[in-house]
């Protein structure tokens, strides 16, 4: 056992860019996939949709621990070598598709079915339809929700550090294990947390006040 | 693909598998209802007590609801042996779960109280109903009924999130699943089929709550 430096101190805040480094990568990745079961959701096509519900349903019924073991161990199955962070990133972006799904889904619910008519009636194919006129009015509504899931994807970042991804919760785990100092170690990580999530949770919470007086 | 798939081998220990679901339902069962005795007290707090309980509470609500749950359990488990006080994985586990279910459970019941308007009492009263009737029908059941849904998803969301708890080896599924990995190495297996058990418990929730609601929650048609 030995001191806590400032060089092990140094060592933890630091390695917080592979945690937002992640939460990035999930969050381009799960926006990506979120937008196509999004559509598939509000799709026409009857089995589409019930595809994209049962997509869904499997993320939200299964804890994301097991997503991100399962997102370790699957390509296994098929002789693909996958490290931690590839494992951590592809599993997030997996759970971010089916949650950014949902929510935007019911952003595109919102959006009077008028809008939808009008631009049929005015003879418009379904891409300019959706990325046109439906989208950029879903847009505004899908922004306090979206950010509010943001948050929880980068707190879900601190699960890869079970599957060994070192982001900031497993460098904190390693100079503890050194260390030995827990509670000023944790507390410090905790700080971290806080310090990126709970702008971005006012920051929501401000949008959607916002949006609920204009809707009024 | 030449992976050979060994599920027998897992199945084995199905044993272990149920004694593991059955304790993460406990877990999550006496979480959530310690939990809501916690909610209860710190939405009324937060709704009608003093100025410096107030802002306690919303310090507590912001901290937990912007920290990872995996560092609060670390914190109850690792931390909290600083300041003399020593508990087992179990007993962090659940101390962990409830204080993060609380915060969560605080802000549900505030909007339950919220939702009930004045005027709905009144009307109650100068109908001639007598106070006990006015407290079932016209703050408790609206009340249930406006935060049944948040409620009951709050729920799900616990039993999935103490599956984290394997992290400080608190017995539940998820670290006996671990402990059938390290025995058999059949990863892909044990986690493929305690992901299935975990769904297989969502599905049983999602649809006892809907069968619950139908019966006893249905609001009365507006039409």
């Amino acid at each position: 056992m030995r001191v806590l430096s400032e060089g092990d101190i140094l060592f933890i805040v630091t390695a917080v860019r592979w945690t937002l480094l992640l939460s990035m990568a999930a969050f381009i990745g799960g926006g990506i996939g979120g937008l196509v079961v999004a559509l598939a959701r509000t799709a026409e096509f009857k089995w589409l949709r019930f595809l994209a519900l049962g997509y869904i349903k499997i993320f939200q019924g299964t804890p994301l621990l097991m997503q991100l073991f399962l997102a370790f161990f699957v390509p296994g199955i098929f002789g693909i070598d996958i490290d931690p962070w590839g494992a951590a990133a592809v599993g997030l972006s997996l759970h971010a598709s089916a949650f950014l799904g949902e929510i935007w889904r019911g952003s595109i619910e919102v959006v009077p079915r008028g809008q939808s008519e009008a631009a049929r009636a005015l003879g418009l194919t379904y891409v300019p339809r959706m990325f046109l006129i439906i989208i950029p009015q879903a847009f505004r509504i899908a922004i306090p929700p979206t950010i509010g899931f943001l948050v929880q994807l980068i707190k879900g970042t601190s699960l890869a550090s079970i599957i060994g991804f070192v982001e900031i919760t497993r460098a904190a785990q390693i100079i503890n294990n050194a260390t030995f100092r827990p509670f000023t170690i944790f507390a410090l990580v905790a700080l971290v947390y806080f310090l990126i999530c709970w702008p971005l949770s006012a920051y929501s919470k401000i949008m959607e006040r916002r949006l609920t007086v204009a809707s009024r | 693909m030449g992976y050979q798939f060994e599920f027998a081998d897992v199945f084995a220990y199905w044993p272990d598998l149920l004694a593991g679901a059955l304790h993460t339902l406990v877990l999550s069962g006496l979480a959530m209802a310690i939990g809501m005795v916690v909610a209860v007290l710190g939405a009324l707090g937060k709704t009608s007590g003093p100025r410096w309980l107030q802002w306690f509470l919303d310090g507590y609500i912001e901290a937990i609801r912007n920290t990872p749950f995996l560092i609060q359990i670390f914190m109850i488990y690792f931390g909290l042996p600083a300041a003399g006080i020593r508990l087992s994985s179990d007993t962090a586990a659940l101390l962990a779960l409830v204080v993060n279910v609380g915060a969560y459970g605080i802000e549900i019941i505030r909007a339950g109280i919220e939702s009930i308007s004045k005027g709905q009492i009144e009307a109650g009263k100068s109908l001639g109903l007598r106070p006990l009737q006015i407290f079932r029908f016209i703050i408790l059941k609206p009340a249930i009924q406006a935060i049944y849904p948040s409620l009951t998803s709050q729920f799900i969301l616990l039993m999935l999130n103490s599956s984290v708890c394997s992290a400080i080896a608190a017995s539940e599924l998820t670290a006996a699943a671990g402990d059938i990995q390290s025995r058999t190495f059949r990863s892909f297996e044990v986690y493929f089929i305690v992901t299935c058990m975990y769904f297989a418990m969502s599905v049983l929730f999602w649809g006892a709550f809907a069968a619950i609601e139908r019966i006893w929650l249905r609001k009365p048609s507006l039409r």
